[in-house]
């Protein structure tokens, strides 16, 4: 057994308001600057849809992740090593922008600089950000939102045609008679990650310490393998810079015992972080089960209890901080994935263990449960519905649980059966035993499960421990040194330096300026700070930046 | 003259190319890549980038034999002047055609498609220009002197002195008859040496091929010092309200 500490992730979908709000958040820390207009490092997608980037969970595409081959072997499903090699000069699998979507800006100078007594209202119009022509708007990573479109296209989604040929026909995307729910996906920073078993230069790697998967940008050559490799498509390349970026998992602020952007500002507060132990010795044999449906066990037999005296010592053998196995044992992740067992690993055939699990959401079988002419508040009426009507079950087996529908119909049971017990124990103070045996957990369980799901405050949704301790002392050094950041260089994920004149933001003006003399931004110049058309000092980013 | 451009001028583009290298690894690793722009545009690039790459291997494969095997090496090993002229020919053709197809596609996109345009550096610009030249002088000499021409055995000579250059004893004398296009070949080869280091050439170096061997899943430690645990929000609220 070789121990390690993976910091988790588990969102409680069925609080998800599809506020975008972890998106926006995420794109002011990590993705505002040029090159990565089109990069979400969260997004947050509704399902049924086809997703970001355009039908990114359908493999047989885009050959992501792993399978066993004929022998049983796990093998990238893009192929072997030397395969992928020949594929360097094009890589036949990588999306394109237009699968993700053309990024747009809009010349708001139109706006800012238009004289006062105006007939007509000025417009700003959008413009390619790649290329400053005018461009119409037509996809963007959340453009399904609230199933917008989904008359034409949702049927396309992976998932449903997945799904057995007699659901998937009844999945009906009529105004009232379908559901949906928002699913909010960041890198699942995974056990068996197959973009850093893609890359080719060896810049990808996973930290020993906390699991989070990271890409070294002076390491990092541009084969963009990761990316295609990905079957989450969570790898992104940097079109300027030419190199891959990621979902960090804000591992700055984790180290600092913080919870990630997306995390902090999380309107559902549905977001939970914690330490999760595991056997990195049982990773390989777990991600090669031969039956898909057996994954979800197979990964949650990976994991260790931190409640173990044995694990305990384990831990701290391993060179592993008081605190860091104090906070696996308080972990909320830990709770939710293996003690309740209600949450659930997004995609597990894809066989890379995704660290990103989501408690599913029940509202889509109360919607049925309505639609059905039954009562929603009814223990009884709902176990039926998902029993019998099975359609969202269906689906969300399709999503979490390699289409095993019993086993997501257990856990969508057990919210069931938590929502009754609570409703029962509130409104008439009676407990309701039945529900619980149907279930197999207790009482005390059930109300545990019940706060951490419904009321838990931000300390015990996210229990961090800060980065190793034996650092102490360089970390005080750290705090009078100003070296900076590591990831300041110009055009990296870092940005501003310590000197701050670095700072690369969007630019402004885009469209450049047909010459009327003034003194207009020229795409290409270098000048950090320019004079802009009304006379003020402002940024200039330079498009065609010089890396040579 | 004589000494500058067949003695001179070689020296000064080895040394900007080892020193030229040293220096970019030194300050630029972020820059160190093949600056892809598949994201960008991938229809014309899935045929000329393969083309472009297959026939510079066989064109750089193509020069080592010509300049660095000896003639008396073949001739020892018995390979006869003529099998080994028309194989040179005619591989060289071969390849020589792929490299151009491949950069003639592999421009032609930069130049039609507007977000790749826009992601051309200057320093693109210069190195798709020399790379054109290069091709076409070389292809020049390949075709129409030795193809279709009357011939000229750069073995002799142009060979002799490359390696001369090499083993410090340069031997400027052998350049001076040579044909003008292998003579312009020869001084813009040695340039586009001088020019490596300052483009996006400097991927080749960075060929992955120990993937064949690493283990799939690579771990890293943490390095550095830790950064300073931010206070919690509650904590600044208790601070400021004493
Ligand atoms: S989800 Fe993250 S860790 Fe997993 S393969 Fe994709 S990029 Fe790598
Ligand atoms: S901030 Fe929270 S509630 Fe809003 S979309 Fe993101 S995950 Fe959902």
């Amino acid at each position: 057994m070789r121990i390690r500490a993976q910091v988790a992730m588990v969102m409680n979908l069925d609080k998800c308001i599809g506020c975008h709000t972890c998106s926006v958040t995420c794109k002011q820390t990590w993705t505002n600057r040029e090159g990565t207009e089109y990069v979400w490092f969260n997004n947050v997608e509704t399902k049924p849809g086809i997703g970001y980037p355009k039908h990114y969970e359908d493999q047989d595409r885009w050959h992501g992740g792993w399978q066993l081959d004929r022998k049983g072997r796990l093998t990238l499903r893009s192929g072997g090593r030397v395969k992928r090699l020949t594929r360097i000069f094009s890589n036949p699998d990588l999306p394109s922008i237009d699968d993700y979507y053309e990024p747009a800006t809009f010349d708001k100078d139109i706006l800012v600089g238009a004289p006062a007594g105006l007939n007509d209202t000025p417009v700003k119009r959008p413009h390619s950000a790649l290329t400053g022509e005018p461009m119409t708007v037509e996809w963007g990573a959340n453009w399904e939102d609230s199933l917008g479109g989904a008359h034409e296209r949702a049927d396309q989604d992976p998932n449903i045609t997945g799904m057995p040929p007699e659901a998937a026909a009844k999945v009906k995307f009529e105004f009232e008679k379908t559901f949906m729910f928002h699913l909010p996906r960041i890198c699942e920073h995974c056990l068996n990650p197959a973009c850093v078993s893609a890359c080719p230069s060896g810049a990808m790697y996973k930290r020993e310490e906390d699991g989070i998967v990271l890409v070294d940008q002076n390491k990092c050559r541009g084969w963009r393998m990761c990316v295609s490799a990905c079957p989450y498509k969570k790898v992104y390349v940097n079109h300027a810079t030419g190199k891959a970026e990621k979902c960090t998992f804000c591992f700055p602020r984790i180290e600092a015992g913080q919870p990630t952007i997306c995390s902090e500002t999380c309107v559902g507060r549905l977001r939970y972080l914690g330490i999760v132990f595991y056997d990195e010795d049982a990773v390989l044999a777990a991600a090669s089960v031969k039956d898909e449906r057996d994954l979800l066990d197979a990964q949650r037999d990976v994991f260790l209890d931190p409640h173990d005296p044995v694990v305990r010592q384990a831990a701290l053998d391993a060179g592993m901080p008081e605190e860091w196995v104090e906070a696996a044992r308080l972990s909320p992740v830990w709770r939710l994935i293996s003690e309740y067992r209600i949450a659930l690993p997004l995609h597990p055939e894809y066989r890379t263990l995704p660290m990103v699990w989501y408690v599913p959401p029940l509202s889509p079988v109360l919607d049925a449960t309505g639609a059905a002419g039954r009562d929603d508040t009814d223990a009884d009426d709902v176990f039926h519905t998902i029993r019998d009507l099975r359609i969202p079950v269906e689906y969300l087996a399709e999503l979490f649980t390699a289409g095993d529908a019993d086993a997501a119909a257990g856990v969508l049971m057990k919210l069931a059966a938590m929502r009754s017990y609570m409703r029962a124990r509130t409104l008439d103070g009676t407990f309701a035993q039945e529900l619980l045996e149907g279930i197999g957990m207790t009482g005390e369980q059930v109300e545990a499960m019940y706060r951490l799901l419904a009321i838990a405050k931000y300390d015990e949704r996210y229990v961090i421990p800060t980065a190793y301790t034996k650092d102490a002392a360089a970390l005080e050094a750290q705090a009078t040194a100003s070296d900076g950041c590591s990831l300041d260089c110009e055009g990296g994920p870092g940005m501003g330096g310590s000197d701050g004149i670095k700072a690369v933001t969007e630019r402004f003006h885009l469209v450049e300026d047909g010459g009327d003399g003034g003194d207009t931004v020229h795409v290409g110049r270098r000048e950090l700070v320019t004079r802009r058309p009304d006379g003020r000092m402002g940024l200039t980013i330079d498009p065609t930046r010089e890396r040579s | 003259m004589n000494t500058v451009v067949w003695i001179v001028l070689p020296y000064l583009c080895l040394a900007v190319f080892v020193g030229g290298h040293i220096w970019r690894w030194r300050h630029d690793q972020f820059g160190w890549t093949t600056h892809t722009s598949q994201l960008l545009e991938n229809r014309i690039l899935r045929l000329g980038s393969p083309l472009f790459h297959l026939g510079a291997f066989g064109v750089i494969g193509g020069h080592a034999m010509g300049l660095l095997v000896p003639a008396s090496l073949t001739a020892a090993l018995g390979i006869p002047e003529h099998l080994y002229h028309l194989v040179a020919v005619w591989a060289g053709t071969v390849t020589g055609v792929m490299l151009i197809v491949g950069l003639v596609l592999l421009i032609a996109r930069r130049l039609v498609n507007g977000r790749v345009r826009r992601k051309t550096t200057s320093m693109d610009k210069v190195l798709y220009a020399s790379l054109a030249v290069m091709v076409g002088l070389g292809m020049a000499a390949t075709v129409v002197v030795n193809l279709f021409g009357p011939g000229y055995d750069y073995r002799e000579t142009i060979a002799v002195w490359f390696r001369s250059v090499f083993w410090l004893s340069p031997r400027s004398d052998l350049m001076i008859d040579a044909p003008l296009v292998y003579q312009l070949h020869a001084i813009g080869g040695f340039l586009f040496l001088a020019l490596w280091p300052f483009t996006r050439l400097v991927h080749v170096w960075s060929a992955p091929l120990a993937y064949l061997w690493r283990p799939y899943v690579v771990y890293r430690t943490r390095r550095g010092p830790v950064p300073t645990p931010q206070p919690s929000p509650a904590t600044v609220r208790e601070a400021t309200r004493r």
